[in-house]
């Protein structure tokens, strides 16, 4: 009975959707709604998903008899090749943990570098000034995400400017490996999502009433108070959404660490990378690849929990 | 010195040198590419040179690069634009209780990292394919995989871009066209969409820029071919040759020369929406006064 009520009124739905849409419309956006979230972003991620436990098998294997479900891509991140000495496989979740600390502390990075900008952008200046600014800010993320890499890769190279400059100053008497320690890798990625950052911190900020702080700045609260006890909390919002899509960006980020890492370091993308291409096991990357899918998921509800926002607030940009 | 003198100071110092982290570095790649060096750098400088943009053109590769990326970018803007304005406006008419959901799923694209999009979406073509029987040419298709990845998440960054403009879009319009006999697909044409052409123009930017620069997924989709960006992540990996820095000299003028056009366009359409605000303002005050005028007498 009540399946038949819920029928009748998914069937009035449907039909008061396609009298206010009419026929022609109604089919266009449904076409395209449900081809979107079934066959691009639904469906791609679940046979992912399967595909990680599955064996590496030839094209003409897959369907028969060895075709079964397995955990051993997942076991292999954790141990190692079975029978392989090591406990675990430290080569490769030293790189998982590795990318993840380096992220968080970029994202920190980033805010301490964004946060006054921000602030000074969204209640500091007004009109042509703060139109500069923001012309200025936007200018060089129209560059290529590569070429941006490549500045880096040149200013910290062996024979680049900064240990020109070093070594012209008498700091250092011979070049320093920039790009072996990650040093550009790290000022790269902290510069490539700047952008992220800054956007939500001046909406968040914008909104805050300026008479606020003249209020509390009054009653004799000092600067680092007002921040703490009065922006801060109002930009909330802000700041998950600036800290989420920082993280995951660089988490995920792959053309950076490829131009800047140092040969000696990887980044855990590139460990998804290179099971596809050249070590042609795509089971495997598929694992890895859930694997930081569902670091970033994790990432993204603690960042909700901690800052009590939704999702909508995170991805608005 | 006052204390108010100090930070101002700090403040402005600060500045510069965010603005300095900013563009150095794209100051320095810029200018290494007219250094008759080698290798690209301006310490030492070895004289003033062009010779590094000859080289480009000679290099068949990122010039089928770029063509593969034209293409593609074109291919995004058509799937992606129609794709995001349909999601947008389904979610102006899903009930309460589905919005939710619906909202996360569209949304997420946005925050699922673009490697894990590249992989699924070459998984998924390449073994859906195989159960429904599709052309396997087709589906492991690079420009086919490409456009459809790169859709899946430039659909929901217009989704976006959508969603803001229509939040303003005053529903009585389109009751009213209605009232009047309108039919449901005239009312899209004649109303929804020249109400949504600033939104829309956006759109097609951000959709084509996003995939001609994207790089994540791919990497992934591409296979074995490249496009100007995967080819020119390649040479700023192995290969430390001025002639990248010519290249990038050459985007950063066209996107600077784009940047710009794009921004005074924009500047324009915001100053006609004021002074029309403005003078429909002016007029209501006018109308009042005129109104009250006439009461008095």
């Amino acid at each position: 009975m009540q399946r038949k009520a819920g029928k009748l009124s998914a069937n009035l739905s449907a039909m008061q959707f396609v009298q206010r849409n009419g026929l022609a419309i109604s089919a266009y956006l449904l076409t395209f709604t449900i081809g979107w979230i079934v066959f691009m972003i639904i469906l791609p991620q679940l046979y992912m998903f399967d595909f990680s436990f599955r064996h590496n098998l030839l094209p003409m294997e897959i369907g028969g008899p060895k075709d079964v479900y397995t955990l051993k891509n997942y076991k292999y991140l954790m141990f190692g090749r079975e029978g392989g000495g090591e406990m675990l496989n430290w080569l490769h979740l030293a790189v998982f943990f590795k990318t993840i600390i380096a992220s968080v502390i970029v994202t920190i990075i980033n805010f301490l570098l964004c946060y006054p900008l921000a602030f000074f952008m969204a209640q500091m200046v007004k009109g042509r000034g703060q139109r500069l600014l923001f012309l200025c800010l936007l200018l060089p993320f129209w560059v290529n995400e590569i070429l941006r890499a490549f500045a880096f890769k040149l200013i910290f190279a062996e024979l680049g400017l900064v240990n020109a400059f070093l070594i012209g100053l008498g700091i250092l008497d011979q070049p320093y490996d920039f790009l072996g320690a990650n040093v550009a890798l790290y000022t790269g990625l902290t510069y490539a999502y700047i952008l992220l950052m800054i956007f939500p911190l001046y909406n968040a900020i914008e909104s805050l009433d300026h008479n606020q702080i003249e209020a509390a700045r009054d009653m004799g609260a000092s600067w680092l108070k007002i921040h703490l006890r009065i922006v801060m909390p109002h930009a909330k919002p802000g700041i998950a959404s600036g800290c989420t899509m920082v993280f995951m960006l660089t988490a995920g980020a792959l053309a950076a660490p490829n131009i800047l890492g140092g040969p000696s370091s990887l980044w855990f993308t590139q460990i998804i990378y290179q099971w596809y291409n050249t070590g042609g096991n795509w089971p495997q990357g598929s694992a890895y690849a859930f694997v930081l899918l569902l670091s970033c998921i994790i990432f993204v509800r603690i960042m909700m929990r901690v800052f009590k926002v939704g999702l909508g607030d995170i991805a608005k940009r | 010195m006052t204390s108010n003198q100090i930070r101002a100071w700090v403040v402005r110092g600060y500045i510069a040198l965010f603005f300095l982290y900013l563009f150095g570095p794209l100051i320095i790649m810029s200018a290494s590419a007219f250094n008759q060096s080698s290798y690209p750098t301006i310490t030492p400088w070895e004289g003033f040179t062009v010779e590094w943009f000859g080289e480009l053109a000679q290099n068949d590769r990122l010039v089928s690069g770029f063509i593969n990326s034209v293409w593609i970018g074109f291919g995004v803007v058509a799937l992606s634009v129609p794709t995001a304005l349909a999601g947008a406006i389904l979610l102006m008419q899903v009930s309460d209780r589905v919005r939710p959901l619906y909202y996360t799923i569209v949304v997420s694209p946005v925050l699922v990292p673009g490697v894990i999009i590249g992989i699924s979406t070459v998984i998924f073509w390449e073994r859906f394919g195989s159960v429904v029987g599709l052309d396997y040419e087709t589906t492991n298709n690079p420009f086919f995989l490409t456009i459809v990845g790169q859709s899946t998440f430039i659909s929901a960054y217009c989704m976006l871009v959508f969603i803001a403009r229509l939040q303003r879009f005053d529903k009585t319009l389109e009751e009213a066209a209605l009232d009047l006999g309108a039919t449901h697909t005239q009312v899209f044409w004649k109303i929804l969409i020249p109400f949504l052409r600033p939104a829309i123009l956006s759109s097609v930017v951000l959709a084509f820029l996003t995939s001609f620069e994207n790089y994540n997924t791919t990497v992934f989709t591409m296979v074995a071919r490249g496009t100007l960006t995967t080819e020119l992540a390649g040479l700023a990996r192995f290969g430390v040759n001025p002639s990248i820095s010519a290249l990038a000299v050459v985007i950063m003028g066209l996107t600077l020369i784009f940047a710009v056009i794009y921004e005074i366009k924009k500047r324009r359409e915001e100053a006609i929406t004021e002074a029309s605000v403005k003078r429909a303002a002016m007029k209501r005050r006018q109308d009042t006064a005129a109104a009250a005028a006439q009461v008095a007498t």
